[in-house]
């Protein structure tokens, strides 16, 4: 019984984290442009399948992954400037629309390069799992709570210690005040578009040996996102990795104790629970919408 | 010019009349019929989300979800316990509006993103159920379904009929059919545009505190809009289903609900014939680009983002003031070499 639970919740868990990851990089493009970017997930997907790609030329695994995150965070980069900043004075959808529009075109070049199969990875350890109360925890989830854990910290340093990161902060609070006191907000866009991506891409190849990727995987694992990043609260960092854990757990306890061909029906049920019952989701900040 | 025909009603839903008339002129063979069919079911369901998004402001995500309930519906009432098409496709309409009515109460108090991401979670769980009910709905494999058939009149695309002595084939019959519905799509939702409710629709979008305060009853009238809309997305579902004799979950799926959105944002939100042009656009790109292979995904891609990009405001109203811009100078050249 104990062991049953502990097993769905190491599952649920480590997909919750990667969920986290991308809800993070849903937060930090929501806060300083208001922009959701449904092209999100393709920044995963490019950085598990590049990393499987230069491995399979028979690259060190280090230095793919660190070539995929940047491959990731350029792109990020791209977007804002090529496809966002163009845009200025669009209406929320059409913004929604671009996204999409540069989400189907990211994923349809992916196709060209990789093709459609599905890849697998290693583990990034050579031990496969460990056994802890009779439940089998893979090992490549003790990366994804450790990587997870360190970015997070990370983030949080860079928002609270560096310039770049208050300056991102500034900019989110009020952007004509940030403009103001000298802070260059075109290029605090940019920043939040490439920590976005980055974010997305590592979320990617951490979860890339337990899942499976292929040119794909991306609109899932973006929605999958969106919907941690909306139960938590829009905007909210801790929202964000609330959201993506508890979705993540939801899901596999759905999965194992209800039906897996319902676990995703019951994740969207979840986000419109919490919608009805907090319209702002778990976190959100209070807005008095001024007329 | 483009725009007074455009602001009359009927102007506007003759000159669409006429096009649907004149267009199979262009037609070679069956397929191009098939498509401008596919593409007029489609046209319709989108003119009556525009009315809820282009006119109430309000984005869904899901609406697809509604147009795949509509086909099953009539699907499996007329396949599986044999009801006459008109009568399931009334029913279904009466249940999917009534659907609508019960998950529109609470959703629509959402706000932005909020909104789109719950009826982004209806389109989901509506797509889960009908792919997981299997004994109903056959699951993700689909289902087919009988011929549309009216007062005992059956109108399948492999069919022959005869029409005032006049021989037509079953696809010809069926885009009289679909051009109908279209035409009568149209004119009903220029209707409610011009009507009370129109006004207390755009007074929405506008902004809806300042709706409020001038007596709009806007609770009311959001949800009034979302089950138009999805009784809608409904028929045409349903006919949808007729038409093509076969139905899988994958009509009432997320990549479908965003083509739906994306018809209308491209043609230009707002504008019921602009968004009738964004369903033609999007159905036959696929077919303009089938020439670049294995490129014809990101093609699709790049021509979305750049359309958006330099046309935010949509094909049809960035046209409208581009041809009122050249002729408004023509008038002015005029003006000047008489006076001058």
């Amino acid at each position: 019984m104990f062991s049953e639970f502990l097993q769905y919740l190491f599952t649920g868990a480590t997909i919750g984290a990667t969920y986290a990851l991308i809800a993070l990089g849903f937060t930090l493009i929501y806060n300083a442009s208001h922009v959701i970017n449904f092209a999100q997930g393709e920044f995963v997907m490019i950085g598990g399948m590049t990393t499987v790609a230069l491995t399979g030329m028979g690259m060190p695994m280090i230095v793919a992954v660190v070539l995929a995150v940047i491959l990731a965070s350029v792109l990020g980069l791209a977007l804002q400037r090529l496809a966002i900043a163009p845009a200025k004075q669009a209406d929320v959808v059409t913004l929604i629309i671009i996204t999409i529009g540069a989400s189907i075109f990211i994923r349809g070049i992916a196709q060209v390069v990789w093709g459609k199969e599905y890849h697998s990875m290693p583990n990034f350890s050579a031990t496969q799992s460990l056994e802890v109360f009779g439940a089998v925890l893979n090992s490549q989830s003790l990366w994804v709570f450790g990587i997870g854990a360190v970015l997070v910290v990370a983030l949080v340093l860079f928002f609270t210690r560096t310039l770049s990161g208050k300056a991102i902060l500034a900019t989110s609070m009020n952007k004509e005040a940030a403009r103001l006191v000298g802070i260059r907000t075109q290029v605090v866009l940019m920043l939040a578009f490439m920590v976005s991506a980055f974010l997305g891409s590592v979320a990617g190849i951490v979860v890339a040996p337990i899942t499976f990727t292929s040119y794909d995987i991306g609109i899932i694992l973006g929605l999958k996102g969106f919907v941690a990043a909306a139960i938590g609260g829009l905007g909210s960092g801790v929202g964000a990795i609330v959201g993506g854990l508890a979705l993540g757990i939801v899901e596999a306890m759905a999965a194992g104790y209800i039906s897996s061909d319902y676990k995703d029906a019951v994740a969207f049920s979840m986000i419109l629970l919490v919608l009805f019952f907090m319209p702002r989701g778990l976190f959100g900040a209070k807005v008095v919408e001024r007329v | 010019m483009l725009n007074q025909i455009m602001q009359s009603r009927l102007r506007g839903v003759m000159l669409l009349a006429l096009i649907l008339i004149f267009v199979p002129a262009l037609f070679a063979n069956p397929f191009h019929y098939e498509l401008a069919i596919q593409v007029a079911i489609v046209a319709a369901t989108v003119v009556g989300l525009n009315l809820l998004v282009g006119f109430a402001g309000q984005i869904s995500l899901g609406h697809a979800g509604f147009f795949g309930l509509g086909a099953y519906f009539s699907g499996i009432a007329t396949g599986t316990y044999g009801w006459p098409s008109i009568p399931a496709l009334i029913a279904g309409a009466i249940a999917v509006g009534l659907v609508a009515w019960i998950v529109g109460r609470p959703i629509l108090r959402l706000k932005g993103h909020y909104l789109s991401m719950a009826t982004l979670a209806v389109g989901f769980i509506i797509a889960i159920i009908l792919e997981n009910e299997r004994a109903l709905t056959g699951g993700p494999d689909g289902m087919s379904v009988p011929p549309l058939e009216v007062f005992g009149w059956q109108l399948s695309t492999f069919g022959r009929y005869s029409l005032f002595g006049l021989e037509i084939s079953g696809v010809q019959a069926w885009y009289m059919v679909a051009g109908v519905l279209l035409v009568i799509a149209t004119w009903f939702a220029l209707n409610i545009i011009e009507s009370p409710i129109g006004r207390a629709l755009r007074s929405l979008k506008g902004s809806e505190v300042a709706a409020g305060v001038v007596g709009v009853n806007t609770t009311k009238y959001k949800s009034l809009v979302f089950v138009v809309s999805a009784v809608y997305a409904s028929i045409m579902g349903g006919i949808y289903a007729h038409f093509q004799g076969f139905i899988t979950p994958d009509l009432a799926s997320f990549d479908f609900s965003i083509v739906l959105i994306t018809m209308v944002v491209i043609g230009g939100m707002g504008s019921t014939f602009g968004v009738i042009l964004g369903a033609v656009v999007i159905e036959l790109l696929p077919q303009v680009l089938a020439d670049f292979q294995e490129l014809e995904m990101a093609m699709f891609g790049l021509i979305l983002m750049l359309t958006m990009i330099f046309m935010p405001k949509g094909l049809l109203p960035t046209l409208n003031t581009v041809v009122s811009k050249i002729t408004r100078k023509k008038a002015a050249e005029v003006r000047h070499d008489s006076t001058g």
